[in-house]
Protein backbone atom coordinates (compact mmCIF):
# COMPACT_ATOMS: atom_id res chain seq x y z
CA UNK A 1 0.00 0.00 0.00
CA UNK A 2 1.37 3.39 -0.99
CA UNK A 3 -0.56 5.54 1.48
CA UNK A 4 -0.78 4.96 5.16
CA UNK A 5 -4.55 5.46 5.29
CA UNK A 6 -6.51 3.25 7.62
CA UNK A 7 -9.23 1.12 6.05
CA UNK A 8 -11.76 2.58 8.43
CA UNK A 9 -11.46 6.18 7.17
CA UNK A 10 -11.50 5.05 3.55
CA UNK A 11 -14.72 3.08 3.86
CA UNK A 12 -16.89 5.30 6.07
CA UNK A 13 -18.06 8.41 4.17
CA UNK A 14 -18.81 11.58 6.11
CA UNK A 15 -22.56 11.95 6.50
CA UNK A 16 -24.71 14.77 7.85
CA UNK A 17 -28.18 14.07 9.10
CA UNK A 18 -30.50 16.41 7.28
CA UNK A 19 -34.21 16.76 7.92
CA UNK A 20 -36.28 16.94 4.75
CA UNK A 21 -39.79 18.36 4.84
CA UNK A 22 -41.44 17.29 1.64
CA UNK A 23 -44.82 18.29 0.28
CA UNK A 24 -47.00 15.26 -0.37
CA UNK A 25 -50.25 15.07 -2.30
CA UNK A 26 -52.18 12.06 -3.54
CA UNK A 27 -55.21 13.18 -5.57
CA UNK A 28 -56.99 9.88 -4.89
CA UNK A 29 -56.71 10.21 -1.11
CA UNK A 30 -56.05 13.84 -0.19
CA UNK A 31 -58.08 17.02 -0.52
CA UNK A 32 -55.04 19.12 0.32
CA UNK A 33 -51.27 18.72 0.25
CA UNK A 34 -49.39 18.20 3.52
CA UNK A 35 -45.76 18.01 4.62
CA UNK A 36 -43.98 14.78 5.49
CA UNK A 37 -40.67 14.70 7.32
CA UNK A 38 -37.75 12.39 6.57
CA UNK A 39 -34.30 12.10 8.20
CA UNK A 40 -31.65 11.50 5.55
CA UNK A 41 -27.96 10.73 6.13
CA UNK A 42 -26.52 12.91 3.38
CA UNK A 43 -23.07 12.34 1.97
CA UNK A 44 -20.84 15.29 1.34
CA UNK A 45 -21.01 15.27 -2.44
CA UNK A 46 -24.76 14.72 -2.70
CA UNK A 47 -27.17 16.91 -4.51
CA UNK A 48 -30.79 17.26 -3.41
CA UNK A 49 -31.79 14.66 -5.99
CA UNK A 50 -29.52 12.08 -4.34
CA UNK A 51 -31.26 12.66 -1.03
CA UNK A 52 -34.70 12.33 -2.62
CA UNK A 53 -33.63 9.13 -4.38
CA UNK A 54 -32.40 7.84 -0.99
CA UNK A 55 -35.83 8.57 0.49
CA UNK A 56 -37.57 6.71 -2.30
CA UNK A 57 -35.20 3.76 -2.16
CA UNK A 58 -35.02 3.37 1.61
CA UNK A 59 -37.72 5.31 3.43
CA UNK A 60 -40.82 5.86 1.34
CA UNK A 61 -41.45 4.13 -1.97
CA UNK A 62 -44.58 6.19 -2.58
CA UNK A 63 -42.77 9.48 -3.11
CA UNK A 64 -43.27 10.69 -6.70
CA UNK A 65 -41.04 13.13 -8.56
CA UNK A 66 -39.47 13.76 -11.95
CA UNK A 67 -35.80 13.39 -12.81
CA UNK A 68 -33.63 11.96 -15.55
CA UNK A 69 -30.14 13.05 -16.53
CA UNK A 70 -28.81 14.08 -13.10
CA UNK A 71 -26.59 16.63 -14.86
CA UNK A 72 -28.73 19.71 -15.53
CA UNK A 73 -29.40 19.16 -19.22
CA UNK A 74 -32.80 17.49 -19.36
CA UNK A 75 -34.78 19.99 -17.31
CA UNK A 76 -36.92 17.34 -15.56
CA UNK A 77 -36.07 17.76 -11.89
CA UNK A 78 -37.19 21.32 -11.13
CA UNK A 79 -38.29 21.84 -7.50
CA UNK A 80 -38.63 24.49 -4.82
CA UNK A 81 -35.83 24.02 -2.29
CA UNK A 82 -36.37 26.24 0.78
CA UNK A 83 -38.55 28.48 -1.35
CA UNK A 84 -36.16 28.87 -4.27
CA UNK A 85 -36.65 27.32 -7.69
CA UNK A 86 -33.77 25.06 -8.60
CA UNK A 87 -32.89 21.81 -10.34
CA UNK A 88 -32.62 19.13 -7.66
CA UNK A 89 -29.62 17.65 -9.48
CA UNK A 90 -27.89 21.03 -9.48
CA UNK A 91 -28.28 21.94 -5.82
CA UNK A 92 -25.68 20.69 -3.35
CA UNK A 93 -26.85 19.51 0.07
CA UNK A 94 -23.61 20.69 1.66
CA UNK A 95 -24.62 24.28 0.90
CA UNK A 96 -27.93 23.86 2.70
CA UNK A 97 -28.91 24.05 6.37
CA UNK A 98 -29.91 20.98 8.43
CA UNK A 99 -33.59 21.44 7.59
CA UNK A 100 -34.61 21.49 3.94
CA UNK A 101 -38.12 22.11 2.65
CA UNK A 102 -38.93 20.54 -0.72
CA UNK A 103 -42.00 21.57 -2.69
CA UNK A 104 -43.14 21.23 -6.29
CA UNK A 105 -42.48 24.16 -8.65
CA UNK A 106 -44.54 27.25 -7.75
CA UNK A 107 -47.22 28.66 -10.04
CA UNK A 108 -48.14 25.24 -11.41
CA UNK A 109 -50.96 22.89 -10.40
CA UNK A 110 -49.76 19.94 -8.34
CA UNK A 111 -50.56 16.63 -9.99
CA UNK A 112 -49.05 14.34 -7.36
CA UNK A 113 -46.38 14.89 -4.69
CA UNK A 114 -43.57 16.85 -6.40
CA UNK A 115 -44.97 16.48 -9.92
CA UNK A 116 -46.62 19.50 -11.53
CA UNK A 117 -48.95 19.78 -14.46
CA UNK A 118 -46.93 21.26 -17.31
CA UNK A 119 -49.59 21.25 -20.04
CA UNK A 120 -50.13 25.01 -19.82
CA UNK A 121 -46.41 25.56 -20.15
CA UNK A 122 -46.20 23.47 -23.31
CA UNK A 123 -49.17 25.34 -24.80
CA UNK A 124 -47.44 28.63 -24.11
CA UNK A 125 -44.32 27.46 -25.91
CA UNK A 126 -46.35 26.34 -28.92
CA UNK A 127 -48.28 29.62 -29.06
CA UNK A 128 -45.24 31.65 -30.19
CA UNK A 129 -44.75 29.64 -33.42
CA UNK A 130 -41.40 28.20 -32.33
CA UNK A 131 -40.08 27.25 -35.76
CA UNK A 132 -38.22 28.97 -38.57
CA UNK A 133 -40.61 30.99 -40.72
CA UNK A 134 -38.52 31.63 -43.83
CA UNK A 135 -39.17 34.35 -46.39
CA UNK A 136 -39.97 31.72 -49.00
CA UNK A 137 -40.62 28.09 -48.80
CA UNK A 138 -37.46 26.12 -49.40
CA UNK A 139 -36.91 22.54 -50.42
CA UNK A 140 -33.87 20.34 -50.04
CA UNK A 141 -32.79 21.22 -53.57
CA UNK A 142 -32.39 24.88 -52.50
CA UNK A 143 -29.45 23.86 -50.37
CA UNK A 144 -28.48 25.02 -46.94
CA UNK A 145 -28.72 28.45 -45.32
CA UNK A 146 -25.47 30.32 -44.77
CA UNK A 147 -25.08 31.92 -41.40
CA UNK A 148 -22.07 33.80 -40.09
CA UNK A 149 -20.74 33.47 -36.53
CA UNK A 150 -22.00 37.00 -35.87
CA UNK A 151 -25.51 36.03 -37.00
CA UNK A 152 -25.36 32.92 -34.82
CA UNK A 153 -24.25 34.93 -31.81
CA UNK A 154 -27.42 37.01 -31.95
CA UNK A 155 -29.67 34.14 -30.96
CA UNK A 156 -27.50 31.27 -29.74
CA UNK A 157 -27.88 31.84 -26.00
CA UNK A 158 -31.68 31.67 -26.39
CA UNK A 159 -31.40 28.19 -27.88
CA UNK A 160 -30.02 26.84 -24.60
CA UNK A 161 -33.38 26.59 -22.85
CA UNK A 162 -34.00 23.10 -21.41
CA UNK A 163 -37.66 23.80 -20.60
CA UNK A 164 -37.10 23.24 -16.89
CA UNK A 165 -39.76 25.84 -15.94
CA UNK A 166 -37.72 27.30 -13.06
CA UNK A 167 -38.27 30.75 -14.58
CA UNK A 168 -42.05 30.34 -14.35
CA UNK A 169 -41.76 29.51 -10.67
CA UNK A 170 -39.44 32.41 -9.96
CA UNK A 171 -41.49 34.97 -11.87
CA UNK A 172 -44.05 36.72 -9.65
CA UNK A 173 -45.97 37.95 -12.72
CA UNK A 174 -46.64 34.36 -13.77
CA UNK A 175 -48.37 33.95 -10.44
CA UNK A 176 -50.10 37.34 -10.42
CA UNK A 177 -51.15 37.59 -14.09
CA UNK A 178 -53.38 34.83 -15.33
CA UNK A 179 -52.59 33.88 -18.89
CA UNK A 180 -49.14 35.47 -19.02
CA UNK A 181 -47.27 33.18 -21.41
CA UNK A 182 -44.08 33.55 -19.39
CA UNK A 183 -40.30 33.92 -19.73
CA UNK A 184 -39.37 30.71 -21.56
CA UNK A 185 -42.03 31.19 -24.25
CA UNK A 186 -40.92 34.78 -24.83
CA UNK A 187 -37.24 33.83 -24.88
CA UNK A 188 -38.13 31.15 -27.41
CA UNK A 189 -39.95 33.69 -29.60
CA UNK A 190 -36.90 35.94 -29.35
CA UNK A 191 -34.68 33.01 -30.39
CA UNK A 192 -36.55 32.78 -33.65
CA UNK A 193 -37.00 36.51 -34.15
CA UNK A 194 -33.25 36.95 -33.87
CA UNK A 195 -32.42 34.11 -36.24
CA UNK A 196 -31.30 35.42 -39.64
CA UNK A 197 -33.15 32.59 -41.39
CA UNK A 198 -36.47 33.75 -39.94
CA UNK A 199 -38.81 36.58 -40.95
CA UNK A 200 -41.66 35.65 -38.64
CA UNK A 201 -41.60 38.52 -36.12
CA UNK A 202 -44.85 39.99 -37.42
CA UNK A 203 -46.45 36.55 -37.41
CA UNK A 204 -45.54 36.06 -33.73
CA UNK A 205 -46.60 39.59 -32.78
CA UNK A 206 -50.22 38.86 -32.09
CA UNK A 207 -49.20 36.67 -29.16
CA UNK A 208 -45.88 38.19 -28.13
CA UNK A 209 -47.14 41.79 -28.11
CA UNK A 210 -50.59 40.92 -26.80
CA UNK A 211 -52.21 41.35 -23.42
CA UNK A 212 -50.59 38.08 -22.28
CA UNK A 213 -47.14 38.65 -23.80
CA UNK A 214 -44.17 40.89 -23.12
CA UNK A 215 -46.23 43.70 -21.60
CA UNK A 216 -47.11 41.60 -18.57
CA UNK A 217 -43.42 41.54 -17.66
CA UNK A 218 -42.24 44.15 -15.16
CA UNK A 219 -38.57 43.18 -15.41
CA UNK A 220 -38.23 41.61 -11.99
CA UNK A 221 -35.34 39.62 -13.44
CA UNK A 222 -35.85 36.57 -11.24
CA UNK A 223 -36.24 34.38 -14.33
CA UNK A 224 -32.69 35.06 -15.47
CA UNK A 225 -31.35 34.61 -11.94
CA UNK A 226 -32.65 31.05 -11.61
CA UNK A 227 -32.00 29.89 -15.17
CA UNK A 228 -29.48 27.03 -15.03
CA UNK A 229 -28.43 27.52 -18.66
CA UNK A 230 -27.96 31.31 -18.58
CA UNK A 231 -30.53 31.87 -21.27
CA UNK A 232 -31.39 35.27 -19.77
CA UNK A 233 -35.08 35.44 -20.68
CA UNK A 234 -35.33 38.87 -18.99
CA UNK A 235 -32.93 40.26 -21.59
CA UNK A 236 -34.90 38.60 -24.39
CA UNK A 237 -38.11 40.23 -23.16
CA UNK A 238 -36.63 43.71 -22.75
CA UNK A 239 -35.14 43.57 -26.24
CA UNK A 240 -38.50 42.41 -27.56
CA UNK A 241 -40.24 45.34 -25.82
CA UNK A 242 -37.97 47.77 -27.63
CA UNK A 243 -38.47 46.04 -30.99
CA UNK A 244 -42.24 45.81 -30.46
CA UNK A 245 -42.46 49.49 -29.55
CA UNK A 246 -40.56 50.40 -32.71
CA UNK A 247 -42.91 48.18 -34.74
CA UNK A 248 -45.95 49.75 -33.11
CA UNK A 249 -44.92 53.30 -33.93
CA UNK A 250 -43.78 52.34 -37.43
CA UNK A 251 -47.23 50.96 -38.06
CA UNK A 252 -48.86 54.25 -37.12
CA UNK A 253 -46.29 56.78 -38.21
CA UNK A 254 -45.06 55.03 -41.34
CA UNK A 255 -48.04 52.95 -42.49
CA UNK A 256 -46.52 52.57 -45.93
CA UNK A 257 -43.78 50.31 -44.55
CA UNK A 258 -45.07 46.74 -44.60
CA UNK A 259 -43.62 44.18 -42.15
CA UNK A 260 -41.70 41.27 -43.66
CA UNK A 261 -44.08 38.49 -44.56
CA UNK A 262 -43.43 34.90 -45.32
CA UNK A 263 -44.87 33.18 -48.35
CA UNK A 264 -44.42 29.85 -46.61
CA UNK A 265 -47.19 30.42 -44.06
CA UNK A 266 -50.74 29.28 -44.67
CA UNK A 267 -53.40 32.05 -44.68
CA UNK A 268 -54.64 31.16 -41.21
CA UNK A 269 -51.19 31.25 -39.61
CA UNK A 270 -50.65 34.99 -39.81
CA UNK A 271 -52.56 37.49 -37.74
CA UNK B 1 -40.35 23.99 -43.36
CA UNK B 2 -44.12 24.35 -43.06
CA UNK B 3 -45.53 23.52 -39.64
CA UNK B 4 -47.22 20.13 -39.58
CA UNK B 5 -50.96 20.11 -38.93
CA UNK B 6 -50.68 19.25 -35.23
CA UNK B 7 -48.37 22.14 -34.48
CA UNK B 8 -50.48 24.61 -36.42
CA UNK B 9 -53.50 23.49 -34.45
CA UNK B 10 -51.77 24.10 -31.12
CA UNK B 11 -50.25 27.40 -32.21
CA UNK B 12 -53.60 28.74 -33.36
CA UNK B 13 -55.76 27.24 -30.64
CA UNK B 14 -55.90 30.39 -28.51
CA UNK B 15 -55.87 32.84 -31.40
CA UNK B 16 -59.21 34.37 -30.68
CA UNK B 17 -58.43 35.26 -27.09
CA UNK B 18 -55.35 37.46 -27.65
CA UNK B 19 -55.90 41.19 -27.51
CA UNK B 20 -53.73 43.87 -29.12
CA UNK B 21 -51.88 45.86 -26.51
CA UNK B 22 -51.36 49.61 -26.72
CA UNK B 23 -48.78 49.51 -23.97
CA UNK B 24 -45.99 50.76 -26.32
CA UNK B 25 -47.33 54.29 -25.98
CA UNK B 26 -47.03 54.48 -22.22
CA UNK B 27 -43.94 52.29 -22.21
CA UNK B 28 -42.05 54.74 -24.43
CA UNK B 29 -42.81 57.50 -21.94
CA UNK B 30 -41.82 55.17 -19.12
CA UNK B 31 -38.49 54.20 -20.72
CA UNK B 32 -37.57 57.76 -21.73
CA UNK B 33 -38.57 59.09 -18.32
CA UNK B 34 -36.67 56.35 -16.55
CA UNK B 35 -33.49 57.13 -18.44
CA UNK B 36 -33.77 60.88 -17.88
CA UNK B 37 -34.55 60.53 -14.19
CA UNK B 38 -31.72 58.05 -13.73
CA UNK B 39 -29.35 60.59 -15.27
CA UNK B 40 -30.69 63.81 -13.77
CA UNK B 41 -32.84 63.25 -10.67
CA UNK B 42 -29.96 62.95 -8.18
CA UNK B 43 -28.37 66.22 -9.28
CA UNK B 44 -31.75 67.97 -9.40
CA UNK B 45 -32.63 66.89 -5.86
CA UNK B 46 -29.27 68.03 -4.52
CA UNK B 47 -29.33 71.27 -6.46
CA UNK B 48 -32.92 72.32 -5.83
CA UNK B 49 -33.69 70.87 -2.41
CA UNK B 50 -30.45 70.29 -0.50
CA UNK B 51 -27.55 72.51 -1.65
CA UNK B 52 -28.86 75.70 -0.03
CA UNK B 53 -30.18 74.28 3.28
CA UNK B 54 -26.81 72.62 3.95
CA UNK B 55 -25.07 75.87 3.12
CA UNK B 56 -23.17 74.70 0.06
CA UNK B 57 -24.76 77.18 -2.33
CA UNK B 58 -25.97 80.74 -1.61
CA UNK B 59 -29.71 81.29 -1.60
CA UNK B 60 -29.31 84.17 -4.05
CA UNK B 61 -28.74 81.67 -6.84
CA UNK B 62 -32.37 80.72 -6.39
CA UNK B 63 -33.77 84.25 -6.22
CA UNK B 64 -37.03 84.85 -8.00
CA UNK B 65 -35.39 87.23 -10.46
CA UNK B 66 -32.61 84.83 -11.38
CA UNK B 67 -34.77 81.74 -11.78
CA UNK B 68 -37.33 83.73 -13.74
CA UNK B 69 -34.58 84.91 -16.07
CA UNK B 70 -33.06 81.42 -16.48
CA UNK B 71 -36.45 80.03 -17.47
CA UNK B 72 -37.12 82.79 -19.97
CA UNK B 73 -35.10 80.97 -22.62
CA UNK B 74 -37.25 78.71 -24.84
CA UNK B 75 -34.54 76.05 -24.87
CA UNK B 76 -34.44 75.92 -21.09
CA UNK B 77 -38.24 75.82 -21.01
CA UNK B 78 -38.25 72.89 -23.41
CA UNK B 79 -35.63 70.92 -21.48
CA UNK B 80 -37.26 71.55 -18.11
CA UNK B 81 -40.65 70.59 -19.55
CA UNK B 82 -39.30 67.40 -21.12
CA UNK B 83 -37.50 66.23 -17.98
CA UNK B 84 -40.38 66.93 -15.59
CA UNK B 85 -43.09 65.68 -17.98
CA UNK B 86 -41.34 62.37 -18.67
CA UNK B 87 -40.50 61.93 -15.00
CA UNK B 88 -44.18 62.35 -14.08
CA UNK B 89 -45.33 59.73 -16.59
CA UNK B 90 -42.49 57.33 -15.75
CA UNK B 91 -43.49 57.48 -12.09
CA UNK B 92 -47.18 57.17 -12.84
CA UNK B 93 -46.72 54.04 -14.92
CA UNK B 94 -44.38 52.41 -12.42
CA UNK B 95 -46.77 53.16 -9.55
CA UNK B 96 -49.58 51.55 -11.51
CA UNK B 97 -47.50 48.37 -11.92
CA UNK B 98 -46.38 48.47 -8.28
CA UNK B 99 -49.95 48.65 -7.01
CA UNK B 100 -50.64 45.51 -9.03
CA UNK B 101 -47.46 43.90 -7.60
CA UNK B 102 -48.81 44.50 -4.12
CA UNK B 103 -51.71 42.25 -5.04
CA UNK B 104 -54.41 44.86 -5.62
CA UNK B 105 -56.81 43.97 -8.42
CA UNK B 106 -57.85 47.45 -9.41
CA UNK B 107 -55.96 48.30 -12.58
CA UNK B 108 -58.63 50.61 -14.02
CA UNK B 109 -58.70 52.52 -10.75
CA UNK B 110 -54.89 52.69 -10.67
CA UNK B 111 -54.87 53.99 -14.25
CA UNK B 112 -57.41 56.65 -13.33
CA UNK B 113 -55.56 57.77 -10.19
CA UNK B 114 -51.93 57.66 -11.33
CA UNK B 115 -52.29 58.70 -14.94
CA UNK B 116 -54.86 61.23 -13.77
CA UNK B 117 -52.43 62.80 -11.34
CA UNK B 118 -49.76 62.84 -14.04
CA UNK B 119 -52.18 64.45 -16.48
CA UNK B 120 -53.23 67.16 -14.02
CA UNK B 121 -49.61 67.83 -13.09
CA UNK B 122 -48.71 68.00 -16.78
CA UNK B 123 -51.39 70.63 -17.36
CA UNK B 124 -50.09 72.73 -14.46
CA UNK B 125 -46.58 72.25 -15.83
CA UNK B 126 -47.59 73.60 -19.23
CA UNK B 127 -49.42 76.53 -17.65
CA UNK B 128 -46.44 77.29 -15.44
CA UNK B 129 -43.83 77.12 -18.15
CA UNK B 130 -45.64 79.01 -20.88
CA UNK C 1 -58.12 24.42 -4.36
CA UNK C 2 -58.63 20.96 -5.79
CA UNK C 3 -59.60 20.83 -9.45
CA UNK C 4 -62.00 18.38 -11.10
CA UNK C 5 -59.10 16.47 -12.59
CA UNK C 6 -57.58 15.99 -9.13
CA UNK C 7 -54.81 18.56 -9.55
CA UNK C 8 -54.27 21.01 -6.70
CA UNK C 9 -53.83 24.74 -7.15
CA UNK C 10 -51.85 26.20 -4.26
CA UNK C 11 -52.93 29.56 -2.84
CA UNK C 12 -50.86 32.51 -4.00
CA UNK C 13 -49.32 34.83 -1.40
CA UNK C 14 -50.70 37.79 -3.29
CA UNK C 15 -49.76 40.48 -0.81
CA UNK C 16 -46.58 39.02 0.72
CA UNK C 17 -44.80 37.13 -2.09
CA UNK C 18 -42.15 39.81 -2.31
CA UNK C 19 -41.08 39.36 1.31
CA UNK C 20 -39.93 35.79 0.65
CA UNK C 21 -36.63 36.59 -1.05
CA UNK C 22 -34.10 39.41 -0.87
CA UNK C 23 -34.09 39.78 -4.67
CA UNK C 24 -37.85 40.40 -4.58
CA UNK C 25 -37.45 42.99 -1.81
CA UNK C 26 -34.83 44.80 -3.89
CA UNK C 27 -37.22 44.74 -6.84
CA UNK C 28 -40.03 46.28 -4.76
CA UNK C 29 -37.67 48.97 -3.45
CA UNK C 30 -36.78 49.78 -7.04
CA UNK C 31 -40.43 50.07 -7.98
CA UNK C 32 -41.27 52.15 -4.91
CA UNK C 33 -38.51 54.59 -5.86
CA UNK C 34 -40.96 55.89 -8.46
CA UNK C 35 -43.26 57.06 -5.66
CA UNK C 36 -40.60 59.42 -4.35
CA UNK C 37 -39.38 60.48 -7.78
CA UNK C 38 -42.96 61.19 -8.84
CA UNK C 39 -43.56 63.10 -5.62
CA UNK C 40 -40.49 65.25 -6.22
CA UNK C 41 -41.55 65.88 -9.81
CA UNK C 42 -44.84 67.21 -8.49
CA UNK C 43 -42.89 69.39 -6.05
CA UNK C 44 -41.00 70.78 -9.05
CA UNK C 45 -44.26 71.42 -10.91
CA UNK C 46 -45.51 73.30 -7.86
CA UNK C 47 -42.33 75.35 -7.82
CA UNK C 48 -42.64 76.23 -11.48
CA UNK C 49 -46.27 77.12 -11.03
CA UNK C 50 -45.51 79.29 -7.99
CA UNK C 51 -42.78 80.95 -10.06
CA UNK C 52 -45.35 81.87 -12.68
CA UNK C 53 -47.58 83.34 -10.00
CA UNK C 54 -45.04 85.79 -8.63
CA UNK C 55 -42.16 86.50 -6.27
CA UNK C 56 -43.95 86.10 -2.96
CA UNK C 57 -45.51 82.78 -3.97
CA UNK C 58 -42.20 81.44 -5.31
CA UNK C 59 -40.32 82.45 -2.17
CA UNK C 60 -42.80 80.74 0.11
CA UNK C 61 -42.51 77.54 -1.96
CA UNK C 62 -38.74 77.80 -1.73
CA UNK C 63 -38.71 78.32 2.01
CA UNK C 64 -41.13 75.46 2.63
CA UNK C 65 -38.98 73.08 0.53
CA UNK C 66 -35.76 74.09 2.26
CA UNK C 67 -37.11 73.88 5.82
CA UNK C 68 -40.01 71.45 6.11
CA UNK C 69 -39.04 69.49 3.02
CA UNK C 70 -35.42 68.85 3.97
CA UNK C 71 -35.81 65.44 5.61
CA UNK C 72 -38.10 64.18 2.88
CA UNK C 73 -35.67 65.43 0.23
CA UNK C 74 -32.93 63.29 1.74
CA UNK C 75 -35.21 60.27 1.36
CA UNK C 76 -36.01 61.32 -2.22
CA UNK C 77 -32.28 61.52 -2.92
CA UNK C 78 -31.77 57.99 -1.62
CA UNK C 79 -34.50 56.62 -3.87
CA UNK C 80 -33.30 58.69 -6.84
CA UNK C 81 -29.88 57.12 -6.39
CA UNK C 82 -31.43 53.67 -6.00
CA UNK C 83 -33.31 54.21 -9.26
CA UNK C 84 -30.13 55.27 -11.09
CA UNK C 85 -28.17 52.27 -9.83
CA UNK C 86 -30.91 49.77 -10.69
CA UNK C 87 -31.73 51.37 -14.07
CA UNK C 88 -28.12 51.43 -15.28
CA UNK C 89 -27.43 47.91 -14.04
CA UNK C 90 -30.00 46.44 -16.44
CA UNK C 91 -29.16 48.46 -19.54
CA UNK C 92 -26.80 45.74 -20.88
CA UNK C 93 -29.78 43.37 -20.99
CA UNK C 94 -31.91 45.79 -22.99
CA UNK C 95 -29.16 46.83 -25.37
CA UNK C 96 -26.63 44.11 -26.10
CA UNK C 97 -23.75 45.51 -28.14
CA UNK C 98 -21.20 43.78 -30.32
CA UNK C 99 -17.93 45.38 -31.27
CA UNK C 100 -15.83 43.75 -34.03
CA UNK C 101 -17.53 40.40 -33.57
CA UNK C 102 -17.40 40.18 -29.79
CA UNK C 103 -20.08 40.99 -27.22
CA UNK C 104 -19.30 44.16 -25.28
CA UNK C 105 -18.93 43.32 -21.57
CA UNK C 106 -21.90 44.49 -19.48
CA UNK C 107 -19.57 46.35 -17.12
CA UNK C 108 -18.48 48.59 -19.98
CA UNK C 109 -22.05 49.47 -20.89
CA UNK C 110 -22.90 50.18 -17.25
CA UNK C 111 -19.71 52.20 -16.80
CA UNK C 112 -20.50 54.25 -19.89
CA UNK C 113 -23.90 55.13 -18.41
CA UNK C 114 -22.34 56.23 -15.14
CA UNK C 115 -19.91 58.38 -17.12
CA UNK C 116 -22.88 59.89 -18.92
CA UNK C 117 -24.54 60.44 -15.53
CA UNK C 118 -21.46 62.25 -14.26
CA UNK C 119 -21.20 64.43 -17.35
CA UNK C 120 -24.88 65.33 -17.48
CA UNK C 121 -25.02 66.04 -13.73
CA UNK C 122 -21.94 68.26 -13.96
CA UNK C 123 -23.43 69.97 -17.01
CA UNK C 124 -26.70 70.75 -15.25
CA UNK C 125 -24.92 71.88 -12.09
CA UNK C 126 -22.50 74.20 -13.87
CA UNK C 127 -25.12 75.48 -16.30
CA UNK C 128 -27.31 76.45 -13.35
CA UNK C 129 -24.59 78.17 -11.38
CA UNK C 130 -22.94 80.01 -14.25
CA UNK C 131 -25.82 80.03 -16.70
CA UNK C 132 -26.94 83.50 -15.81
CA UNK C 133 -23.59 84.87 -16.91
CA UNK C 134 -23.80 83.42 -20.40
Amino acid sequence: MKNDVSEETENTPVVRNVQFEILRYNPDQDDEPYYQTYQVPCQEEWVILDAINYIKDNLDRSLSYRWSCHMAVCGSCGLMVNGEATLSCHSFVREMPDKIRIEPLSNFPVARDLIVDMDGFVENLASVKPYIIPAEERGLEDGWYNQSPAQLEKYQQYTQCINCMLCYSACPQVGLNEGFIGPAALALAHRYNQDSRDVGRSAREDVVSSNVGIWECSFVGACSEVCPKHVDPAAAIQQTKIAATADYFKRFLMPWVKPKKSSSLEPGDEK
Amino acid sequence: MKPVDGEAKIANSKKGSYKVSHKPIIWSLFAAGGTLTALLMPVLVVLVALAVPVGYLPAELFSYARIHELLASPIVKLIVFAVVFLSLWHSAHRMRITVHDFGLRADSFAVFVFYGIAAVASIFLVLAII
Amino acid sequence: MKLDNGHYIRPLARYTWWTQQSSYIRYILREVSSLFIGFFSIVLVCGLYRLSQGEAEFNSWREALWSNGFALSIIVLFFAGYHSVSWFSVTPKAMPLTFSGKRVAPEIIIGAHWLLWLLSSAFVWLLFIYGGDL
